[in-house]
């Protein structure tokens, strides 16, 4: 959403009375802002989920749906909750005033609404909304849509919950050399590259990323949003992946520079998947035994030299659907008892 | 003497606040509206609808303390309040002394704008 000055604001006037929508939209403009208007609630709420607005000026007593209801309507959904409302109205008692802040109103003028006091609670209001917006960007660029999706509904809480998932771990083979061969710029335009093209198969399987270290992803398929047949899904996004990397990389070679090659491990399980660190820091991931498995198999691949290694519970879930070569046994680095694995069998490449 | 319909200490400052221009087509809206204003009271009554009868009150009421109609603002008010016992009743004549004080408003805001 495009940044607003304070006198800039897009407004929404919610009136049944002719006179006070005409008055209220007039201050409004006034005041430097472009405001709308809608003379009923249902109306308001089309218009609400058809444009975007950063205040809403709500009458209460209307016919058709009444301002209770708009409020209500408004918290229940996501959104539009954040929209800040204020309640303008000549009702009666103390008790709907109650009723409207209790339905999350941000503040209530009485009419006939004061030129001054409107222009201040306005200023007040969107300069919340402004930060609120911030925020809400800044969790865009940090968080995966799901996470932002699942903070935004069940709020924010540190610890986890048993899930059952697919866990993947992705790195480029021999980054670091590659690295050190080339100017650091170039290595971070690589990188934002090869990120851009890893997220969209990632996100087009519906894996969330959990972790970005350096060249290294760790990707979640199943939380926070329980994902149906999550181990093919990995599967199946872990193959786009090599095939976009073998694509990319016909591009590098042909403009003289050296291929890239990637290796995924994946596991699937129980594991315990939340948020973890601090309260003013924290991440999404998961952590448990499968999330190791999945780490060494990652490591695995180049011994293995293969791109793509899954463990039996993966291997299982994929039934005959996807071609796989078992491996027997393999020992990895931190475990005592050894892993059986299995190679997906990459269409167009090979480690 | 009666006290005039109109304050206009109220009347100037809602000028001042929205330009005399605007007031005067505001004026207008106001007197194309407020027939309709009590044209629903009197449905209201008739239909014995509590809810429309009450709305339509608060309406009216809303609209005199914007023009500074503080006498219509009064009865406006006093009818929303008593809605229940009002419609109840339904005895038309609780609207005769509304409907006259309207036709006192409207003329003094005609005046007002004409001005």
């Amino acid at each position: 959403m495009r940044e607003r000055g304070p006198a800039d604001a897009r407004l929404l006037v919610v009136d049944d009375n002719k006179v006070n929508r005409l008055l209220l939209a007039r201050q409004l403009e006034l005041a430097g802002h472009r405001a709308a208007t809608a003379e009923n609630g249902r109306v308001a709420l089309e218009m609400l989920r058809r444009e975007p607005f950063d205040l809403v000026l709500l009458d209460m007593e209307m016919p058709e749906m009444d301002g209770f209801q708009v409020l209500e309507q408004m918290v229940g959904d996501l959104a539009l909750r954040d929209v800040p409302v204020i309640v303008t109205s000549s009702l009666e008692g103390i008790d709907s005033v109650v009723r409207c802040i209790g339905l999350g109103a941000e503040d209530y003028l009485h009419k006939p609404v004061n030129p001054v006091l409107l222009k201040a609670r306005l200023s007040a209001s969107l300069e919340k909304k402004r930060l609120r917006d911030r925020q809400k960007e800044l969790m865009r660029r940090f968080a995966t849509p799901e996470v932002e999706k699942d903070l935004e509904t069940s709020g924010f809480a540190l610890g986890g919950k048993r899930v059952e998932a697919t866990v993947m771990f992705v790195d480029i083979r021999g980054f670091t050399t590659l690295a050190e061969s080339q100017p650091p710029e170039e290595t971070i335009e690589l990188l934002n590259t090869y990120y851009t093209l890893m997220f969209d198969a990632i996100a087009g399987h519906g894996g969330v990323v959990s972790l970005m270290i350096g060249d290294g992803l760790m990707v979640i398929f199943g939380a926070p949003v329980p994902l149906p047949g999550h181990a093919e899904a990995a599967v199946r996004a872990a193959l786009e992946m090599v095939e976009t990397m073998a694509l990319f990389s016909v591009e590098r070679t042909a403009a003289g520079k050296a291929p890239l090659k990637i290796g995924i491990g994946i596991a699937s399980g129980t594991m315990v998947a939340g948020y973890v660190g601090t309260n003013e820091r924290a991440t999404y991931t998961c952590v448990g035994d499968v999330v190791n498995v999945a780490s060494r198999l990652e490591s695995h691949t180049k011994a293995a030299q293969r791109p793509i290694l899954i463990d039996a519970a993966t291997r299982a879930a994929l039934g005959e659907r996807v071609p796989v070569e078992p491996l027997g046994p393999v020992e990895v680095k931190g475990r005592a008892a050894p892993v059986e694995a299995f190679a997906v069998v990459a269409l167009s490449s090979s480690a | 003497m009666t006290d005039p319909a109109i304050d206009v200490a109220t009347f100037r400052s809602l000028q001042e606040a929205a330009g005399a221009e605007f007031v005067a087509e505001l004026v207008g809206t106001f007197l194309d509206e407020a027939p309709r204003m009590t044209g629903q009271l009197a449905a209201a009554l008739a239909a014995g609808d509590e809810e429309m009868f009450r709305r339509a009150a608060h309406s009216l009421k809303s609209n005199s303390m914007t023009f500074g109609a503080m006498a219509l603002e009064a009865l406006a008010r006093g009818l929303e309040l008593d809605a229940r016992d009002v419609v109840k009743a339904g005895d038309p004549g609780a609207l005769v002394a509304l409907a006259a004080e309207q036709q006192r408003v409207a003329a003094a805001l005609k005046e007002l704008r004409d001005a």
